[in-house]
């Protein structure tokens, strides 16, 4: 796992790179500068002690001052650089970090807006919410903290190192020698540890699914008088996150203390080994020449250098952990993003129309108000025409076969009828394939075999979204989005006038309840916020659909929430509504399919009785007995 | 928004008592906490220390030794000496410092962990001590955040505090001590860049501390709106507003981002800024250390000691960066603390008297002038005046439109809720005389909210009764109708039920949840609306198996179909929390209009005549 999240640095660095080329090359530059100041006050201490003050206390005589003043100047003007190096890398980085971070979030949510459902289907929520959250805030991590502090103390190591073989080869051979044993220790603790911040990001992603079900489900466990092994299952997953997390700390802790110490020690070896060197006359070997013995400033340069190395590998150490977070969050990320699209091969397209002097279907501009009709425009490429099919919400299966997976056949030899203006009503059990046949209609999935026609066009050749438009569907679940009530039921219809909403809540029988909300009509909903109830949800998204008024609508269980005499109520205007309208029903309840124009019987994706209520009745099969049931056991 | 304004409330100038709450919990970690405390502070002790013996080492290399030793011969093998022994004195320190950091880091780990697993604990078992009330208050996923992020946040503010803080400000003071003592003469200049660096820093972390709680705000207003769109991609993808949704969402992270690229840069400037005190503290040092060296000749000032002040410097001025990173973090965790010591003071609303009545005679079920309102201060009824009297063994049914307060009513046999005025009578006791939890075995609820937990499905029907067999949980999934389709899964009644009942429908979830009902063998059995998503014929077989196994319990059903209620003992319609009409299916249909027009509809009589 390890291996492979590695192989995600270099593609998260090329698109933080990418994200912004100039940025991205000034930041690096303004680190280079930055690092002038850390890299030079240690050779300016040496110039100082060796040319200003041995000599001034050894020769009363000697010029001190000017010399002193001109060292002290060289070093302000380095740190001048080093601050504006260091002020804009640091501003530089946030800006970049901040609008990687966007861009990234951007591509995320475009790009999930045009997966196809079934990665909704096969994905928990919460998993995809966790890349929008945690693993997000990993590369805000990486991308603001850890990829620059690293950068920098790379670079100040490198630059170190380098001055180092500029004293003395020897000493700075003691040096490397340090640094690979604080490499070792790091990828052994640092290692320990992040293998156990990525287990207890995992523990921690357990307690809280723990938390979220007990916490829904807390009135349920009070009836059962659970809360004694609610409380001791807790205490389990508590205990094993407290194990974790100590065990990752643990070593999380340790790592600085060790990673200074050994610097500490390098320290001393140091001192005694450039003692011993200096003792015994050893030649010194410097990058710029050999010199007979190495002199006491020189090693009174170096021990500082020494520290600001160790100093800086532990701070390349210290970003181990969010390092290894990062890499995993962006492992998700990455496979989020290369999630295939869905496809949409359709050139068959939607438009607004006319008819002209002859009764020829004329197209108008998409943004007219003055139009009589919806069309499909056909473009034929043999003879290079197009033709116009007025939009009627005429549907029809014809030997229609489906499967979720390739393997298991879900729906078998659907063949059905729709004319413009029917309602044609599903009933069977759970499972029987009732809300499946609306997806294939609406291309949620794609059917394995057979035909579907929408007005005599394969809906295959129909461009989605204009498929989608025709459509209007109201699902039991229904959906609503933070905003105002009006918001909400102009959801499908952007350009509507208020009034137009209004009436449209009137119509689903919304209106009344809305009317005694806060604000009315501008009462902001959120997910939790104002408590609607799911039957009045289920109003709102009925009203929703009303105003959207599209040829062909799509209820499945709209109204299950809805008690039988609002629904009435709902149902009386949708039926007003629906005149013209090609709609099918999916329902649980008799009462609300009876008067539709066809009914199908499901069974494990099969129609096995179809006909009106009156046929299906006299015919004495399924339907019978789903009907009567409720009186066949008295 | 509303549990912060409640915060500001509750705990605004309580900071002591907020504390004093929260460290309730520490309890068997209090040993880490201290020793962490102690560890730190040794381990900053030493390393403070470490730079000034360097520093003697430093001058002994330069030929200056600080005590007046005598000479072991050649002034290089003298040096050599004395390097040796401050080699040896500065190992046993690294050493030592060392082991207290490990230490300390092991402690502290056991320390801050350990009090956040308590306070976790201590927050969910309060929370289920909660009564129905107390839960309506807090919604579920404040309830929810304060066990999860608001934990977190105080488990960090405790580790800075207890490491971090300890190792800050010891370094500070020592610093600036050591810096005196090395140099009384130059060390005022800390005087002036401590203060001035700690305001400034100060003075940007309350300035960004808004601007973070505001972008934290809009962070939660985008993800939530990631999960709605998640939630509602059918509906998304329906009315073809994915380009909206981008748009919109690249609107909302663009403000995102622009609040937190406020606080950010803001905040970036922290660190040039802690390079320029650095470098300025190190240029004033250098320049005023060499003159003071020079014109005194090495008296009051040598290189070692002037080596030893630009290490305490920086020393000091990095405590002080790091002190005010802790302040920032404890300022950021002061909301969570008042979040979850709101939670932990709570007081529970159902008064738990030392009742100690056991068991119920019988499943009779008196109401005498029952209201109830669920806040005490308003004037708005959920339920007035109900007078109900149901014999053991009958079973009734309720009806009556949504909001028509059925499911208050039966809340109040299990004591979910206490009533207002009157008395509820169970099994001939009232019903505040019951231990509440032999009162709540003994009555059955399948509650409007269907919900299992992950689990398998013999995990969760075992919920009803521990004891179960085999045989029995079969029996009563078989009444309830879930034997067919559980035994039709590949394990079973060993198949996996997924968090929040996933991969179940709807139907079947209220069939487990009827089966683990039954379970307890319950005196009173309450269905709440309990058989919305299942159809008609299997609603009649659960009725007829519910008489046949459990023919003395009194059965309460809600319904919203005739059909379920119509050969019920008696039938009540509610209206507005009033009871409208009671008698049975013959004489509310003759009698009741509500109930009429709802036989009528559901039968379609109405609906054809229209």
């Amino acid at each position: 796992m390890k291996i492979k999240n590695i192989n995600v640095l270099p593609r998260l660095i090329k698109d933080i790179f990418l994200s912004d080329k100039k940025k991205f090359i000034l930041a690096v530059l303004c680190v280079l500068f930055s690092g002038v100041g850390v890299v030079i006050a240690p050779f300016m201490l040496q110039n100082i002690i060796d040319g200003v003050i041995t000599p001034a206390i050894k020769d009363p005589t000697f010029e001190w001052l000017p010399l002193l003043i001109s060292n002290i100047l060289i070093l302000i003007s380095c740190y001048v650089v080093a601050l504006i190096g260091s002020f804009s890398y640091t501003q530089l980085t946030t800006m970049l970090g901040n609008n990687f971070m966007r861009k990234t979030r951007n591509r995320m949510f475009s790009h999930m807006q045009d997966l196809p459902i079934k990665y909704f289907d096969t994905h928990t929520h919460g998993d995809i919410m966790s890349t929008y959250t945690n693993d997000i805030d990993s590369i805000r991590q990486f991308a603001a903290n850890s990829l620059p502090v690293m950068f920098n103390s790379l670079f100040i190591s490198i630059v170190c190192f380098t001055m180092m073989l500029f004293y003395s080869v020897w000493l700075a051979l003691i040096g490397v020698f340090g640094v690979v044993i604080m490499f070792f220790v790091t990828k052994y603790i640092g290692g320990t540890s992040s293998k156990n911040y990525i287990k207890q990001q995992a523990t921690i992603g357990k307690i809280e699914g723990v938390i979220e079900e007990n916490m829904n489900g807390l009135k349920v466990i009070k009836s059962f008088c659970h809360e004694d092994a609610s409380i001791k299952q807790f205490e389990g997953i508590n205990k094993e996150l407290f194990e974790v997390s100590t065990t990752a700390n643990k070593f999380g802790n340790i790592l600085m203390p060790i990673l200074g110490n050994i610097g500490n020690i390098l320290y001393i070896l140091i001192a005694i080994i450039g003692g011993i060197l200096i003792s015994f006359n050893v030649m010194n070997v410097r990058l710029i020449g050999i010199e007979e013995s190495i002199s006491a400033g020189i090693l009174v340069a170096f021990l500082p250098m020494i520290r600001q190395l160790s100093y800086n590998i532990s701070e390349v150490a210290n970003q181990v952990n969010s390092i290894a977070l990062a890499l995993g969050g962006s492992k998700r990320i990455y496979e989020l993003l290369d999630e295939k699209v869905e496809e949409d091969n359709g050139y068959v397209k939607l438009v607004k129309a006319k008819y002209d002097e002859n009764h020829n279907i004329v197209e108008v501009d998409y943004n007219s108000k003055d139009f009589d009709l919806w069309a499909w425009k056909h473009p034929h490429s043999a003879t290079n025409s197009v033709t116009y099919q007025k939009l009627e919400g005429d549907i029809r299966m014809f030997g229609v076969d489906f499967s979720y997976d390739n393997k298991n056949i879900v729906l078998h030899d659907i063949t059905l009828y729709a004319y413009p203006g029917q309602k044609v009503a599903f009933v069977g059990a759970t499972g029987a394939g009732k809300t499946t046949i609306t997806n294939l209609l609406n291309r949620f999935y794609d059917i394995a075999d057979g035909k579907i026609r929408y007005d005599g066009i394969n809906i295959n050749k129909i461009c989605k979204k204009d498929l989608r438009r025709s459509i209007g569907m109201v699902l039991q679940d229904t959906s609503l989005f933070s905003g105002t009530v009006m918001d909400n039921i102009k959801y499908g219809k952007q350009d509507a006038t208020d009034e137009e909403a209004i009436a449209a809540a009137k119509l689903a029988n919304a209106h009344d309840f809305i009317t005694r909300l806060p604000q009315g009509y501008n009462t902001y909903l959120t997910n939790d916020g104002i408590n609607l109830s799911q039957g009045q949800r289920q109003l709102l998204s009925i009203a929703r659909c009303a105003l959207a008024n599209c040829p062909v609508m799509i209820l499945d269980e709209a109204t299950s929430s809805i008690d039988t005499r609002t629904e009435r109520l709902v149902s009386d205007g949708m039926d007003n509504l629906m005149k013209g309208h090609t709609v099918f029903v999916i329902a649980h309840r008799l009462s609300t399919i009876q008067n539709s124009d066809v009914i199908m019987v499901l069974d494990h994706g099969r129609i096995i009785e179809r006909g009106s209520h009156e046929e299906l009745i006299a015919k004495k099969g399924v339907y019978y007995q789903l009907y009567t049931g409720a009186f066949e056991l008295e | 928004m509303e549990s912060t304004l409640k915060y500001n409330e509750n705990t605004k100038g309580k900071f002591f008592q907020v504390v004093k709450t929260l460290f309730k919990s520490i309890r068997q970690y209090k040993k880490q906490t201290f020793l962490t405390m102690l560890f730190v502070g040794f381990e900053t002790i030493i390393e403070c220390v470490i730079p000034l013996i360097m520093g003697y080492l430093v001058n002994t290399i330069n030929g200056s030794s600080p005590f007046e030793m005598s000479f072991l011969g050649d002034p290089v093998t003298n040096m050599m000496y004395y390097i040796l022994f401050y080699a040896a004195i500065l190992l046993v320190l690294a050493a030592l410092s060392l082991i207290c950091g490990i230490l300390s880091g092991i402690f502290c780990s056991y320390a801050s962990i350990g009090f956040t697993r308590n306070l976790r604990q201590d927050l969910y078992n309060k929370i289920n001590s909660f009564s129905f009330k107390n839960i309506d208050k807090f919604s579920i996923s404040s309830l929810v955040t304060r066990q999860t992020t608001d934990v977190m946040n105080i488990q960090l503010a405790y580790y800075l505090s207890i490491r971090i803080s300890v190792r800050s400000v010891l370094m500070l003071i020592f610093s600036i001590v050591m810096a005196f003592i090395a140099s009384p003469s130059i060390a005022w200049v800390f005087l002036i860049l401590v203060p001035l660096l700690f305001g400034i820093l100060f003075f940007i972390t309350m300035k960004v501390d808004p601007i973070y709680r505001r972008g934290f705000r809009k962070y939660d207003a985008l993800n939530e709106s990631i999960q709605e769109n998640i939630k509602g991609i059918r509906t998304v993808k329906t009315y073809v507003k994915e380009e909206y949704e981008k748009e919109k969402f690249s609107k909302n992270a663009l403000s995102l981002q622009s609040t937190f690229m406020k606080a950010d840069r803001i905040v970036a400037l922290t660190s040039p800024l802690m390079q320029f005190f650095m470098y300025t503290s190190m240029c004033t040092l250098l320049g005023f250390g060499t003159y003071l060296i020079v014109t005194s000749a090495g008296i009051s000032l040598d290189i070692g000691k002037l080596s030893t002040l630009i290490t305490y410097g920086a020393q000091c001025l990095s405590s002080i960066m790091m002190i005010t990173m802790v302040l920032a973090m404890i300022i950021m965790a002061l909301e969570s603390m008042g979040r979850v010591y709101e939670v932990l003071i709570e007081k529970n609303a159902m008064l738990e008297n030392n009742a100690t009545l056991k068991d119920l005679d019988d499943g009779s079920i008196i109401l005498k002038d029952v209201s109830f309102r669920y806040d005490d201060t308003s004037d708005v009824y959920a339920l007035s005046n109900i007078n109900l009297n149901i014999k053991s063994g009958q079973t009734v049914g309720i009806i009556g439109e949504t909001g028509s307060a059925k499911s208050t009513l039966v809340n109040l046999l299990p004591r979910f809720f206490d009533a207002s005025k009157g008395e509820v009578i169970v099994g001939g006791h009232n019903v505040k005389d019951y231990d509440i939890r032999s009162l709540r075995n003994q009555i059955g609820v399948v509650l409007q909210k269907n919900v299992l937990f992950s689990g398998t499905i013999k995990d969760n029907l075992l919920w009803g009764n521990k004891d179960a067999s085999d045989e029995e949980i079969k029996k009563a999934c078989q009444v309830a109708q879930a034997d067919e389709f559980v035994s039709s899964f590949k394990d079973g009644y060993n198949s996996k039920v997924e968090q929040g009942g996933t991969n179940l429908s709807g139907g079947q979830k209220q069939r487990l949840c009827i089966a683990r009902a039954i379970l307890k063998n319950p005196k009173i059995l309450i269905l709440d609306d309990s058989t919305s998503a299942v159809d008609t014929k299997t609603d009649a077989f659960i009725r007829e198996g519910l008489k046949e196994i459990c023919p003395t319990t009194t059965k309460l059903i809600i319904a919203q179909r005739i059909s379920s209620v119509q050969d019920c003992d008696f039938i009540v319609v509610l209206k507005n929390g009033t009871i409208n009409g009671i008698g049975n299916h013959e004489e509310l249909l003759k009698n009741n209009e509500i109930y009429r027009d709802i036989y009528n509809i559901q039968n379609k009589i109405g609906g054809e005549q229209k």
